[in-house]
């Protein structure tokens, strides 16, 4: 049934009338147009579609969207300033962390939630954070790396 | 300067912008390009006074051009545009082609924009696949960029009043040597259209005059790929489109008996459509569309299962065709006889998907007697035949556009979605986006087909290869030919190709990355380390000893050195394997370390050392890359990836039961590439991963004098192994 949801995405206010139980998933890339967050599997066990709600990576395929209402969702499209690329984006461009660039996306996502807690992680500690999103191209060294790289340029920089 | 234009592109093709050019325009209307950091998106259409004899209309064909306009455009912005029929899938043409064609141009890499897979824009080409685009779309572009520059050579010439010879072209300027003010840009001169002079027989560059060739560079698509702006098939958005959801079979072989639709045609909104063997539900929401077809019942005749994942070996051996000879040489009985022993053995793997993360999609607008098309396809220009055929139309009348592909590994190779959404949007009338779920991409996949290889191999009492009897049933004969110096051997394809007749596996099967390969290096690398055991010798110096082919003896030194290799004779309880093999062209040995825990039988590889002697590098850095992958990759099909199966119904339908390489897995991986750049360019994408099952089997041999004869080598099928040879009883 339709019904009025409210949550902040990307920073800005966003109201719709939308059957609340349907998936954040869809709703962002169908009603919202904001097609970054992908759709991998749709059962939660690949992480494509990781999207941040307040804070926390959560994959948006098993979130229904008026479980996010009054809460702050940031995909993808979301993490840079303007022209000015967030840290983990510029490292998975410098580390070439990417082939297909399907899950990367989510691998951001994941990866920026992970930072939060843990600023200064070691390879094995990204490796395991970043378990549960599959990538089929094999870029796992590069992302592992690229993951470090950014924690040690916002442990520096900021 | 990118970001603007990226982000038009990314509005335009969310139809969002309903004042500019539409993407669904009537095919008449003046094209002009938009230029972004990586792809070049279309964004209006053909003008065939710029392209002139390259515009649709014409069948295909089914070898490139030999004009170099049909590869390349000048525009009066300095912005050169490239065009290829190859697409990206994440293997990296989008950098390693630009490179080609601005160091044959003598233009900067951020100057040039890749058109790719556009089949109204791009030269005819068969597909991306069998690692082909450095090997033989590479040659003829740098041909027609050598071309072209030395025609605005000329061109610069006449306008500068100076010989050729005393003029230099650097960063899209041709100047005068002596007098380097003295300058022509390539924009002035060719100002955006097809130039009409030619020059015979133009070298292109040596090695040593490459300025970009050659270099390492990061991907140029990265930037769209990291902010979400990269379009992909089921990101894009038409006026009006409705998403279509399908209703499946619950297994391969399955006879539609009827279908209840009232429910689904009850939801608001919803269109349903049924044609012939197609029944659809359509919306403006695709998970309202899903939900509604969630909604309709149906009766199916099912076939009673014939074989499932166990019993399909059996099955192929008797169902399987003559042999037909791949190579031979010598005499069996005598090589037999020449043997200080023999030994025997078979191995099989089982169906593999191929998994990308993206699942095919497309998104079809019929227009009148106009399709446009935009999808997943690693063949846009088969892609065309099939719709134009699907919908009895001229290919001409049929344009497959470009997007980014989310992996491909050759799946992609069908189009199946494209078909059903050309269909649908005849149909309803409206443009029509088929996104298929992991399910379905599960279930519609074309399987790395499940194969037997039979091996009897000899060896001297001096640890010489005396025979090689060696057949493989269903995988393919790529690969299957082995590279040692064996007197007296013979290679038998039964079934040559990786797609067999029908009666022979319960569902589609088909390429997947290197295909054939993986099963025969598997089959050749592990019953090349069991002679090593026999012979009591280590397995690079058996190897070594056994080998002519200077190229794959370089390759194997190349990869032991890195490694640090220590002889020893197998099984050493080391856990190191070594496996080599060909692909595309490339030579690749791999050593491998795992450790193998025999309570549970776990696997765990822990250092991957490749080495490659694969020719002329475009870019050595994407080189790498696919390498990684390759390895990260192959660790799937060697350690989990077996799909279950009961006749037609697919039991791995998603990643909580199919398993592919985690994080968890990765190993330590170096890379040795062997610098050959005077040697013609071979395949990147595919060779590195052909060895993974040998060289991870062969590790497992080493540490525990187990053989594992079945891929995927998972925990119960290593424990039963052990058991068989008697682990831990000794």
């Amino acid at each position: 049934m339709s019904e009025t949801i409210r949550f902040r995405l990307n920073g800005r206010p966003v109201a719709l009338d939308v059957d609340g139980g349907r998936t954040l998933l869809w709703v962002l890339r169908t009603d919202l147009g904001l097609t970054g967050t992908k759709y991998g599997c749709g059962e939660g066990h690949c992480g494509a579609c990781t999207v941040l709600v307040d804070g926390e990576a959560v994959r948006s395929c098993r979130v229904a969207v008026r479980d996010v209402a009054e809460q702050d969702v940031v995909t993808i499209e979301g993490l840079a300033r303007g022209a000015a690329l967030h840290p983990l984006q510029e490292a998975f461009m410098a580390h070439d962390a990417l082939q297909c660039g399907y899950c990367t996306p989510g691998m951001i996502l994941t990866a920026y939630a992970f930072l939060k807690k843990n600023p200064r992680p070691t390879a094995d500690a990204i490796a395991a954070a970043l378990e549960d999103n599959l990538c089929r191209c094999g870029a796992h060294t590069r992302i592992v790396e690229a993951v470090q790289a950014a924690a040690a340029k916002m442990a520096g920089g900021n | 300067m990118g970001d603007s234009r990226d982000f038009q592109d990314y509005e335009e093709l969310h139809g969002r912008d309903d004042t500019n050019a539409s993407p669904i325009a009537p095919l008449n209307r003046r094209e002009f390009l938009k230029a972004s950091g990586g792809i070049l998106v279309t964004v209006a259409l053909w003008d065939e006074a710029l392209f002139g004899q390259e515009a649709p209309g014409r069948p295909a064909r089914p070898s490139l051009p030999t004009d170099f306009n049909a590869f390349l455009r000048i525009g009066a912005d300095g912005r050169v545009a490239c065009f290829t029929g190859k697409v990206e899938l994440g293997q990296g043409p989008v950098t390693s082609l630009a490179q080609e064609i601005a160091d044959e141009l003598d233009v900067a890499l951020d100057t040039v924009d890749m058109v790719m897979g556009d089949t109204d824009l791009c030269p005819w080409d068969a597909g991306t696949f069998g690692s082909l685009t450095t090997r033989f779309f590479g040659p003829p572009l740098r041909a027609a960029g050598a071309e072209a520059r030395r025609v605005l050579l000329e061109l610069a010439a006449e306008r500068l009043g100076a010989p050729v010879g005393e003029l230099v072209t650097a960063d899209g300027f041709v100047c005068v040597a002596a007098e380097p003010s003295r300058r022509v840009a390539y924009a002035e001169l060719a100002k955006g259209q097809r130039i009409e002079r030619h020059v015979a027989g133009v070298p292109i560059k040596q090695p040593s005059e490459f300025k970009l060739m050659g270099k390492p560079f990061t991907r140029r698509d990265a930037r769209s790929k990291v902010t979400g702006q990269a379009i992909y098939a089921g990101d894009v958005r038409l006026a009006g489109m409705l998403h279509a959801k399908i209703l499946r079979p619950p297994v391969h072989g399955a006879r539609f008996l009827e279908a209840d639709l009232s429910a689904a045609r009850a939801v608001p909104g919803v269109q349903v459509i049924q044609d012939g063997d197609l029944i659809a539900v359509l919306h403006p929401l695709p998970d309202v569309a899903e939900a509604a077809l969630a909604k309709v019942t149906t009766r199916f005749d099912t076939p009673a299962a014939a074989v499932d994942t166990d019993s399909i070996f059996d099955h192929l051996l008797k169902v399987a065709p003559e042999g037909r000879p791949v190579a031979e040489g010598g005499d069996l009985v005598a090589g037999s006889a020449a043997s200080a022993a023999i030994v025997a053995a078979t191995y099989t793997n089982d169906y593999v998907a191929h998994a990308p993360m993206e699942p095919h999609a497309a998104v079809a607008h019929v227009a009148g007697d106009r399709v446009t098309v935009w999808a997943s396809t690693q063949t846009p220009f088969p892609a065309r035949t099939e719709v134009s055929r699907t919908l009895g139309l001229p290919e001409a009348n049929v344009r497959i556009r470009p997007v980014f592909v989310g992996g491909g590994f050759g799946g992609k190779t069908r189009n199946g979605q494209i078909v059903e959404a050309a269909r649908l949007s005849r149909l309803s009338g409206r443009p029509v986006q088929v996104a298929w779920s992991r399910s379905e991409e599960f279930f519609y996949d074309s399987f790395r087909p499940a194969a037997v290889v039979t091996v009897r191999g000899g060896v001297t009492g001096e640890g010489r290869l005396s025979l090689w009897d060696y057949r493989v049933y269903f995988a393919g004969e790529r690969g299957a030919a082995h590279f040692y110096d064996i007197p007296h051997h013979r290679t038998l394809a039964h079934n040559p190709s990786w797609t067999a007749p029908s009666g022979v596996h319960p569902f589609a099967t088909g390429a997947w990355r290197a295909p054939g390969n993986n099963t025969n290096s598997y089959a050749r690398e592990c019953h090349i380390q069991l002679l090593a055991a026999q012979a009591g010798v280590d397995p690079v110096e058996f190897r070594l000893r056994n080998l002519k082919d200077p190229r794959m003896i370089r390759t194997l030194k190349a990869a032991a050195e890195k490694f640090g290799w220590q002889p020893a004779n197998p099984p050493s309880g080391r856990g190191l394997g070594v496996a080599c093999g060909v692909d595309a062209g490339t030579y690749v040995a791999t050593i491998a370390a795992a450790a193998v825990d025999t309570a549970t039988g776990r696997i765990r590889v822990k250092r991957v050392v490749c080495a490659q002697d694969m020719g002329l590098l475009i870019n050595p850095a994407g080189a790498v890359i696919q390498m990684e992958g390759c390895i990260m990759m192959g660790l799937g099909y060697a350690l989990t990836e077996g799909l279950r199966f009961a006749g037609g119904d697919v039991r791995d339908r998603n990643f909580d039961t199919y398993e592919i390489p985690r994080f968890s897995w990765l190993p330590k991986i170096e890379t040795v590439i062997l610098d050959l750049p005077d040697d013609p360019a071979q395949g990147g994408g595919e060779p590195a991963i052909i060895v993974m099952g040998a060289v991870v089997a062969n590790a497992v041999h080493d540490v525990t004098g187990t053989m594992v004869y079945r891929l995927p080598m998972t925990p119960a099928r290593v424990l039963q192994a052990l058991k068989r040879d008697g682990f831990g009883m000794r």
